[in-house]
């Protein structure tokens, strides 16, 4: 039961292992999600970050069972609390949709139906799931509406989805998704469509949820911003793998993967000095089917080399700024010069029993959380951690002396896409 | 079926250096900042008339002044009428009231005709980058089609050769390979039809573009791309932009000035960084500080409250009051107007902020 206290923390909520969903397309299966693998503690935010086509959807769908295109093909375990999602027949799935585990979308207007008022339609959700009357399960979602920000609940629960605007929409399915009290959100893109004033509301609710109401939250972006502000855990993924995963303080203040590295790099930044161009990454991500033999990223990489593009993508291996553990084990904690102090917990984290939460508070030597899969940390050439202040970020291959061989210097973000 | 480009012609070498020669003129005369703008509009205003007598004024009164070879960002939420602004601006919106004049001319009641050979000289790239582009069209064909319909230089029509060298030089110009001319729209990812689109508004060499929102459906490691594209094209060119966008940190990488606006008007306008780093109005310091940066641990200011109100129904006084958190009586119903607060830096706020 989701209202009671979590016993602790040894069984996460969600186990998901080697997690493959491919599509038959000119006589292959294509893996559009390709071995994913990833936890998820209770009262854990973790964000699944990507760009489009890198499978973060397709991954949220597949564990929602919500895929069902003839030929697909689900591979892999996803084990919520303990009970396997993948292949469980639609029966038992419909029971654990909407009351275990709930999703919000991107675009609220076409969440909802049009022709019947947002108040009928949590209700719906609501008497789905559980014996109440009408009255109690409006009843309930006013107070849900309440919760969740919206003025005027009660007259608001009349409205129909176009009279509301994109931040109320927002709320009203925020509302809906919880209204069972679900162990896991997955909110896919839950503030894309929005504002940034409106965003910035919104990402705070999504905060506030796990202490309000428990739950543990799985959430998709490609805003790099929006991870930083809201996951204790990240995965970034790239044409279906996962490319790296850790903490999201020790992934962003020290990426393993050049993706990651390189991503970060070409966001503009806000503050500090305006770079003449921006380190942008060549070229576009691969269709699936075009993806190549070895890593996935080696066409784009500053760091690119011959084991790169050998056949088995690489696998992850430790990296960051734990990788070393065994020589740092004698260290201090404190040893570490990095700007993130370890037991300060986060702004609004209040969960005390998460993994992540408790992660931090061990010695560095056990916290080998962060994986690239990239040979540069196997060959003992991980990436310079990204500092604050050096100016061309970490991206440009220029900032280590010590790496692989990298590709000449082209112009890079002027340079045709190759995939043409 | 016809084919728009031919084997490379021998010619393509001459209209090439002329078209250089004309770019590098224009940009060494926008590095001599002459005082008199390329664009400006006088408190232009754009209402739509809807059922039951009610108005939607999406634009309210804008008067700006847009230099030679500056960037102009215009931010903005939706609703701000940014987007609609950058339409009055090359009159692809007629404006209800109000004055735009390009390059010294008054072209507010210019009819088509006379716009015409004006168009050749400002230019739009949109941000759905895919519906912008007939799907059934090569894209030769696509770049060709402003060159078949206005004249060349020497104001005769464009011969075959000159239009496929300039197909050619275009190509050059935003780094696509020339095989993209025999290709469909579809073939392309969202990165490359942005280039093909910008590669379109750049074919009759204009001197000012509108380009709304280009980089905001893009995946984030091609929008880099695609804004180094616009600052290599603008200092190689000497191009002059009006750059509508959301992003407050894309703008800031591209503009040389910034407007913010709220509603309809322009609430903020001056150098980018005093604008972003030192705002005056309290919408301005709200947005940016509603920004998620992608540093673990960043400040976060608490949010603004409540939504964007609608255009139709306005609040009265500052249009701003309804969410502001220095709200005061005055702003209720005293509707502040766009006044400096330092060299080049207007808000219009009853009471700006300062730095202290």
């Amino acid at each position: 039961m989701p209202a009671e206290a979590p016993p602790a923390p040894a069984a996460p909520l969600l186990v998901v292992r080697d997690l493959c969903v491919r599509v038959p397309s000119r006589g292959r299966m294509i893996p559009l999600v390709d071995r994913v693998s990833f936890t998820l503690g209770e009262q854990d935010i973790l964000g699944l970050v990507g760009e489009s086509g890198s499978g973060k959807s397709v991954t949220a769908m597949a564990l929602m069972g919500l895929i069902d295109s003839p030929g697909v093909q689900i591979t892999g375990s996803a084990l919520f609390r303990g009970q396997e999602l993948v292949g469980l027949p639609q029966k038992q799935l419909r029971r654990l949709r909407g009351r275990e585990i709930a999703m919000i979308f991107q675009d609220p207007m076409t969440a909802f139906t049009p022709v019947y008022t947002i108040g009928w339609q949590i209700d719906e959700q609501i008497r789905a799931h559980e014996r109440l009357s009408r009255k109690q399960a409006r009843n309930r979602t006013v107070d849900l509406l309440a919760a969740m920000g919206v003025p005027d609940p009660a007259q608001t629960a009349n409205r129909y989805p176009h009279q509301l605007s994109g931040g109320l929409r927002q709320r009203a399915m925020i509302a809906m998704a919880l209204s069972c009290n679900p162990a896991l959100l997955i909110a896919d893109e839950p503030t894309t469509a929005l504002d940034v004033t409106v965003q910035a509301q919104i990402l705070e609710l999504i905060r506030s949820l796990r202490s309000t109401y428990g739950s543990s939250v799985l959430l998709i972006t490609h805003d790099m911003g929006v991870v930083a502000e809201t996951c204790d855990t990240t995965l970034v993924l790239y044409s279906g793998r996962v490319a790296e995963t850790g903490p999201t303080d020790a992934l962003f203040a020290h990426p393993g993967h050049p993706y990651t590295a390189a991503l970060l790099a070409s966001i503009p930044p806000l503050e500090g000095p305006r770079p003449e161009r921006l380190p942008a990454i060549a070229g576009a991500p691969p269709a699936p089917l075009e993806r190549p033999e070895g890593c996935a990223f080696a066409p784009r990489c500053s760091y690119v080399h011959a084991p790169c593009l050998h056949a088995p993508p690489p696998p992850l291996v430790p990296t960051g700024r734990y990788a070393s553990a065994p020589r740092r084990a004698e260290a201090d904690t404190q040893a570490v010069p990095l700007p993130a102090p370890d037991n300060t917990p986060r702004p609004g984290n209040l969960s005390h029993g998460s993994p992540a939460v408790q992660a931090r508070s061990e010695p560095a030597s056990l916290r080998a959380a962060q994986f690239a899969a990239c040979v540069l940390p196997a060959e003992g050439t991980p990436l310079p951690p990204r500092l604050k202040d050096t100016a061309p970020g970490p991206g440009t291959p220029d900032a280590i002396g010590h790496a692989p061989p990298p590709r000449p210097p082209s112009p890079s973000s002027t340079i045709g896409e190759p995939h043409l | 079926m016809t084919r728009p480009s031919a084997p490379v012609p021998k010619t393509a070498t001459e209209p090439q250096s002329s078209a250089s020669a004309s770019a590098s003129a224009s940009a060494s005369a926008s590095a001599s900042a002459s005082a008199t703008p390329l664009l400006e509009v006088r408190d232009i205003r754009k209402t739509y008339h809807l059922p039951r007598g009610q108005t939607l004024k999406a634009v309210d009164g804008v008067s700006l002044s847009v230099m030679p070879g500056e960037v102009l960002g215009l931010v903005g939420e939706s609703g701000s009428g940014k987007s609609t602004l950058g339409r009055c601006l090359l009159r692809l919106t007629d404006v209800s009231s109000g004055q735009i004049v390009f390059e010294g001319q008054d072209i507010t009641h210019l009819g088509e005709r006379a716009m015409r050979p004006l168009r050749q000289r400002m230019q739009m790239v949109f941000q759905d980058s895919y519906a912008s582009l007939n799907p059934r069209r090569r894209i030769g064909d696509l770049l060709a089609e402003p060159l078949r319909v206005h004249p060349g230089p020497d104001g005769r029509k464009r011969s075959h050769a000159a239009i496929t060298a300039r197909l050619h030089e275009l190509m050059e110009l935003v780094s696509l390979p020339l095989s993209a001319l025999e290709r469909y729209a579809h073939e392309f990812s969202g990165g490359q039809r942005q280039r093909i689109n910008i590669a379109r508004a750049l074919a009759l060499s204009p001197r000012l573009i509108v380009a709304d929102e280009p980089v905001s459906a893009l995946d984030v490691s091609v929008q880099a791309q695609i804004v180094n594209l616009f600052t290599d094209l603008q200092t190689r060119l000497g191009l002059t932009y009006v750059f509508v966008a959301h992003d407050l940190a894309v703008v800031r990488q591209i503009s040389t000035r910034v407007a913010v606006m709220y509603l309809g008007v322009v609430v903020e306008l001056g150098e980018t960084d005093a604008v972003l780093h030192h705002p005056a109005h309290p919408y301005t310091a709200a947005l940016t500080a509603a920004v998620p940066r992608p540093e673990v641990g960043a400040p976060r200011a608490a949010p603004l409250g409540g939504d964007i109100p609608s255009p139709i129904a306005r609040p009265a006084g500052c249009r701003f009051h309804t969410r502001c958190p220095a709200a005061q009586e005055r702003c209720k119903v005293e509707d502040p107007a766009l006044r400096p607060v330092s060299q080049g830096h207007f808000v219009a706020c009853h009471f700006p902020l300062t730095d202290d």
